[in-house]
């Protein structure tokens, strides 16, 4: 029951975050075609992140909704990983960001579906074929900048190095868990591997490993985005549109 | 943003089975794998459709506005070749 209050949290929190990440490109995305796909991508990451949170809210009993749990919590209670809270860069690390989320989630939505849970079996269920998209997504532009100019080959291996070292925390071997990511481990690297050899990237070596995501112990960027996402709720208690 | 923009591609959805795929709009893209997902973002989000097609703009040959009169009016007075000159059989709804 703890450890399915905290997975529901942890995810939820990583949908959130990324949610909020990536609705950062609306309005500045390369192409206005790709301004949508990314505010489409977002607003399944929210989708996911409210259905977690409320279920993470009824598992605590404590009486906090979506919205309580969303916008009246401070940085060191949020326990998503580090990777989703980075700041976007350019395309290309937005882009390696959404490719190591999507390639995580993926496997891990499918294998919440078939969990003993029932509430967490169907929110997997749902949100499995939004990762498999976003997965796609990512990919196709990891592809296309890898295996393009010397310039977006050049910044698509920049950051692919850049965020890699944020994807070990996601492994974090985590007993007793309705699903243990450590066991994703190898589903993960089997498709990250498959999409960077066809983009002619090199994959990097595992060495420093960032982590305390889950522990509620952040970058400095966190602060900030929470404080750009709480502000009006945190000014307007409860305000409705 | 690019300087020069992608080409121009026409995105015709199908509604649903059994339905003829319909002209919706047109997007830029590089190619035509990235014109169909950016035609399933941007026109099928709503549950528009079950089905894209996308096209090169440029593959598409149109009639002309100048050409109205020469192809559709001589079409105007010829009633005969309309079905108008039959009784319609009581009990067929939709003929």
């Amino acid at each position: 029951m703890k450890n399915t209050f905290a997975l529901a949290l942890a995810l939820g929190d990583d949908a959130l975050i990324a949610a909020q990440r990536l609705g950062e490109w609306a309005s500045r995305a390369p192409e206005m075609e790709e301004d949508i796909a990314l505010a489409n991508i977002a607003l399944d990451q929210l989708g996911a992140a409210r259905l977690l949170l409320t279920y993470a809210g009824e598992l605590e009993g404590a009486g906090r909704d979506e919205d309580a749990l969303a916008y009246l919590r401070d940085d060191r209670e949020f326990t998503n990983c580090l990777l989703v809270e980075l700041p976007n860069g350019d395309f290309a690390v937005t882009m390696a960001k959404l490719l190591l989320l999507s390639a995580y989630q993926l496997p891990l939505y499918t294998a919440l579906a078939g969990c003993a849970d029932e509430r967490l079996a169907a929110i997997g269920a749902k949100a499995r074929k939004e990762s498999a998209y976003h997965l796609d997504h990512a990919a196709l532009w990891v592809r296309r900048l890898g295996d393009g100019t010397d310039e977006s080959h050049r910044r698509m291996q920049a950051a692919v190095d850049e965020v890699w070292p944020y994807a070990q925390e996601l492994f974090r071997p985590w007993p007793g868990a309705p699903v243990d990511p450590a066991t994703l481990r190898a589903d993960f690297d089997g498709r990250v591997d498959a999409v960077l050899a066809e983009a002619t990237l090199t994959r990097p070596a595992d060495g420093w490993a960032p982590a305390g995501g889950r522990d509620g112990l952040h970058t400095e960027h966190l602060s900030f985005l929470l404080a750009e996402m709480q502000v009006l709720h945190r000014a307007h208690p409860g305000a409705k549109w | 943003m690019s300087t020069e923009r992608a080409p121009l591609w026409e995105v015709f959805v199908r509604p649903r089975r059994g339905l003829a795929h319909t002209h919706v709009g047109s997007l830029h893209a590089p190619d035509a794998e990235l014109a169909l997902r950016n035609a399933r973002d941007l026109y099928t989000r709503r549950q528009e459709g079950v089905s894209i097609w996308v096209v090169p703009a440029g593959a598409i040959t149109a009639s002309s506005p100048d050409e109205k009169d020469a192809f559709f009016d001589p079409a105007a007075d010829k009633v005969y070749r309309h079905p108008t000159f039959y009784e319609v059989p009581d009990g067929v709804a939709h003929l």
